[in-house]
């Protein structure tokens, strides 16, 4: 038997670390060879990483959470022959053991400046917050999941008249029985609010939820595009009477294998049609190298709501495809997203981006740029209103499109002309045809 | 004839022991009440059911212990001819009990201020009711209306009732006791009226369509039950469905058959049928309410809310077990619901008894239950021929026993069953074990009076315990 240390191997192209994620193993278990064991954030996407041969999970370096330099130890296993027991006992990564006795071969300090933004909750284990946590429950013994509590009849009774939930109260007395003392305890320490039947509760508990995985990579980037981008909102209303009609009749009458349509392939087409008068929206900058890369192309960001929360898939040559090509690519994309089967490749590379909470409804929205972009593109909820034409009130169909854009290159006279072209567009859906 | 109107807070409908009792409870909250029944105050069990049949059955266990000192004498007690016995003189008797309990309500619904209504009541929507009364029709409009219809014995549609055949309200009010009887369907409530007709006199047989009798009790329970039955030559015939029945010459002969293809023929003076009960929800208009069913029955939350506002529905027309006491403790919930208080019905167990010889008590989970539902156990058993009281009035010789069932975690105690003479008077305890949330060693650890039969309970305990002083 011998020792096998098997150390993050390179997942990408200029990618120097990752996040776990998620283990998919724990120690103690046999492993198969290629059988996943990990799963790895990068910048871009989420790597399955398999195990390198068959063994016996000795150690896990790390935690979800973690970051992970390329070539560091990222499992120990067990395996039959010699291993590469060598480095074994290396450990470069400041795991919580290695902190405890120093490593000869780390450096202290670096170690220690390494520790601190990679493993929050160590801090904060050893200084509880003063919050009142949901496990700082005085005595009484817990109940497993799914019991019911144990109390008489005058106890239950009592209970539900002062609106206590007998399920949220541990017992004091024997097997954990709730006793008419537990009930004064838990009027007492005033969780519960209110005159006595209001059934309303303080709740005081706070839950911390590390931030970790594809959360702290948003929380990063929204905080860097916030902090450098010097946004501003342009807000429009466009009349889509006319393009809903058409929108209809397309739907009504398309082939079998053609997608339904939504608004977002005729918002994509008009884009694709405006961003030729107006380059500067549909650029990424640079501005460490004081660069702006404008792009021929048009690649569009769709912002999409995700289990594990926002993600931005691609539709990547806009001005190559028309609706039904457009529409069938935003469903595989927002498909595969929410599904966790996304590509780096097909979460990367947008040039601009539209971000739609239409159906939820608002009226207007302030996007955060999808840096290192420059503008953004918000669709409100489509909604019938009085619209004053010619003098007289009629009802149309209007949404407003909120926008953002990176003032650094984009004017505010260009944004507004840009919105403005996009407008024609769509009022006049003939011209979106017609360039 | 002229329509009389009532505008009532509170409407209940039926007044047996669910009805009655939300009447009373509503009465005593303050609460203006009025309760709609046809028949006598009392419904199925203080008229039909539960009271008149334990008289007769303690009527009919009188005669059979008589019997036993007819000749060599028992316990130096010796008749010289066999009692007699006047089946018409013991159901007035029962009459007049029954008379008793039921003018008992009427002073106690009175004394509660509750208005009476006597005629069938026919809803035309969910709050409004027509009453045919013997002084014309009454219409009643609620704010609230409590339905508390209770349930009414199956027929079965090959075996329609009538002269011969008979349900188990009409076993009740014999005057005869017919030489043969045959009982479709041995659950409880075939096997007491049987069991009663057996000591009477009657030669009993029961046709039973399971492979079992009391199916709702587990085989340890009713062993001692089934050895009654073959040592007194009681007859019967599991798997066997009834097929049909023939009269002829005021002979009713009874035609099953067994599930392996055996005909039976089978002469009777009387044909019982118990073959259960179904809520009793036709001929008063629930049609005309929009009340959510569940099956068979009214669906109610664990408040007894029916799917429409401020109708409620208890007892044996929401549901299983089909009880008196149930039907009681959800009426005084609903009743303090309707006042303003915050209730719900939660208990932890329904106690249910089956009068046959000897009786079955069941309280909460069986052994068997308790492990299905998850659960490590520890079981523990006393046999009643260990308990001297017990000896002392002859109930130690027929196999009974109570037993107990606790979890083995933390002893606390799931179910309590016990069989044997005069168990039934011992339910009171075992259910409040089980709602105080009792411990094995609780129990244990409770001085019972001796010489008592409760004194199994503690040894019960004890034997879970593993080590119970007498057995």
């Amino acid at each position: 038997m011998g020792t096998y240390v098997f150390k993050l191997p390179d997942i990408g192209e200029g990618i120097a670390e990752a996040e776990i994620a998620e283990w998919r193993v724990a120690v103690g278990d046999v492993v198969e060879e290629d059988q996943p064991i990990v799963d790895m954030l990068t910048d871009k996407a989420a790597v399955e990483v398999p195990a390198p041969t068959d063994g016996k999970v000795l150690k896990i370096h790390g935690e979800p959470g973690d970051m992970v330099p390329v070539s560091s130890p990222l499992i120990t296993l067990e395996v039959e022959g010699d291993g590469n027991a060598v480095d074994a006992d290396v450990d470069v990564r400041p795991a919580d053991d290695a902190a405890a006795e120093p490593e000869p071969t780390a450096k202290p300090a670096e170690a220690e400046a390494k520790q601190k933004p990679v493993t929050p909750s160590k801090p904060a284990a050893q200084q509880p917050t003063p919050a009142p946590a949901r496990s700082q429950k005085p005595a009484g013994r817990t109940r497993p999941a799914g019991d019911k509590p144990l109390a008489s009849p005058s106890v239950r009774r009592r209970a539900r008249e002062e609106g206590i939930r007998l399920a949220y109260l541990q017992g004091t007395g024997p097997a954990g029985q709730i006793t008419h003392a537990d009930l004064d305890e838990h009027v007492a320490s005033g969780q519960v609010a209110g005159s006595a039947g209001t059934g309303l509760v303080q709740k005081t508990g706070v839950d911390d939820i590390k931030v970790i995985g594809i959360r702290r990579k948003i929380a990063a980037r929204m905080q860097d595009a916030k902090q450098r981008i010097p946004h501003f909102a342009y807000v429009e209303e466009i009349d889509l009477t006319e393009l809903e009609a058409l929108r209809q009749h397309m739907n009504a009458n398309r082939r079998e294998d053609q997608p339904k349509l939504t608004l977002l392939p005729f918002l994509m087409k008009a884009i694709v049609q405006a961003v030729p008068n107006y380059p500067q929206v549909n650029s990424n900058f640079d501005d460490a190298a004081g660069v702006v890369h404008q792009f021929e192309g048009v690649h569009i960001g769709i912002a999409t709501q995700t289990k594990v929360g926002l993600t931005v898939p691609v539709v990547r040559h806009a001005e190559a495809r028309d609706l039904w090509d457009s529409a069938s690519e935003v469903k595989r994309l927002a498909d595969a997203a929410r599904a966790g089967q996304a590509t780096k490749d097909e979460l990367s590379g947008s040039t601009i981006t539209i971000t739609s909470l239409g159906a939820l409804g608002g009226i207007v929205t302030t996007p955060v740029i999808n840096s290192p972009e420059v503008a953004i593109i918000g669709v409100n909820k489509l909604v019938e209103k009085p619209v004053v034409i010619d003098g007289q009130i009629t009802i149309r169909k209007t949404m407003n499109l909120s926008s953002s854009f990176d003032h650094r290159i984009v004017d505010g006279y260009d944004a507004a002309l840009f919105i403005q072209k996009i407008k024609g567009l769509l009022e006049f859906p003939a011209t979106l045809f017609t360039g | 004839m002229a329509t009389k109107s009532i505008n009532t807070k509170v409407l209940v409908v039926g007044a047996g022991p669910g009805g009655y009792v939300t009447a009373i409870r509503c009465g005593q909250l303050g609460l203006d009440t009025t309760i709609v029944e046809a028949d006598r105050l009392g419904g199925t069990c203080l008229i039909r059911g539960c009271i008149p049949s334990k008289a007769l059955i303690h009527a009919a266990s009188k005669l059979d212990d008589m019997r036993k000192h007819v000749g060599k004498g028992a316990l130096g007690i010796k008749l010289t001819a066999e009692p007699e016995f006047d089946l018409g003189w013991a159901a007035q008797w029962k009459d007049g009990i029954v008379d008793k309990l039921s003018r008992g309500v009427d002073g106690l619904l009175h004394r509660a201020k509750v208005r009476i209504v006597h005629g069938w009541a026919n809803f035309s929507d969910a709050k409004t009711c027509t009453v045919k009364t013997d002084e014309g029709d009454v219409t009643i409009h609620a704010e609230h209306v409590i339905l508390a219809n209770g349930s009414v014995a199956t027929e079965l549609p090959n075996l329609p009732f009538g002269e011969h055949v008979i349900s188990s309200a009409e076993a009740l009010n014999q005057t005869e006791v017919p030489k043969r009887l045959v009982v479709v369907g041995a659950g409880y409530i075939g096997l007491e009226l049987g069991i009663a007709y057996a000591k009477m006199g009657s030669a009993v047989t029961f046709v039973e369509a399971t492979d079992r009798i009391l199916p709702l009790y587990d085989t340890a329970l009713v062993r001692p039950v089934e050895q009654y039955l073959k040592k007194n030559k009681l007859k019967v015939h599991l798997n066997t469905k009834a097929s049909g029945v023939e009269v002829k010459k005021g002979v009713a002969t009874l035609t099953a058959k067994s599930d392996h293809g055996d005909s039976l023929s089978l002469k009777a003076d009387k044909v019982l049928v118990t073959v259960g009960r179904k809520p009793n929800t036709q001929g008063w208009g629930l049609e005309n309410m929009p009340v959510d069913m569940d099956g068979p029955f009214v669906k109610v939350d664990d408040q007894c809310r029916t799917s429409v506002s401020n109708v409620w529905a208890i007892g044996d027309l929401v549901g299983e077990p089909m009880l008196a006491h149930k039907g009681s403790a959800q009426g005084e919930m609903v009743a303090e619901i309707i006042a303003g208080q915050r209730r719900a019905f939660d208990p932890v167990a329904i106690p249910a008894v089956c009068f046959t010889e000897p009786e079955i008590i069941g309280v909460g989970l069986s052994p068997d239950e308790a492990k299905a539902a998850g659960f490590e156990t520890k079981v523990g058993n006393f046999p009643l021929a260990a308990n001297g009281r017990a000896l002392s009035m002859e109930a130690g010789a027929d196999g009974g026993f109570v037993r107990i069932t606790a979890r083995a975690d933390n002893h606390v105690v799931l179910g309590i069953h016990a069989v044997g003479k005069h168990v039934s008077e011992l339910s009171g305890e075992f259910v409040h074990a089980l709602e105080m949330g009792a411990r094995l060693e609780d129990i244990a650890g409770t001085i019972h009076v001796h010489p008592t039969m409760t004194e199994a309970f503690p040894e019960a305990a004890l034997s879970a315990l593993g080590h119970a002083i007498h057995a």
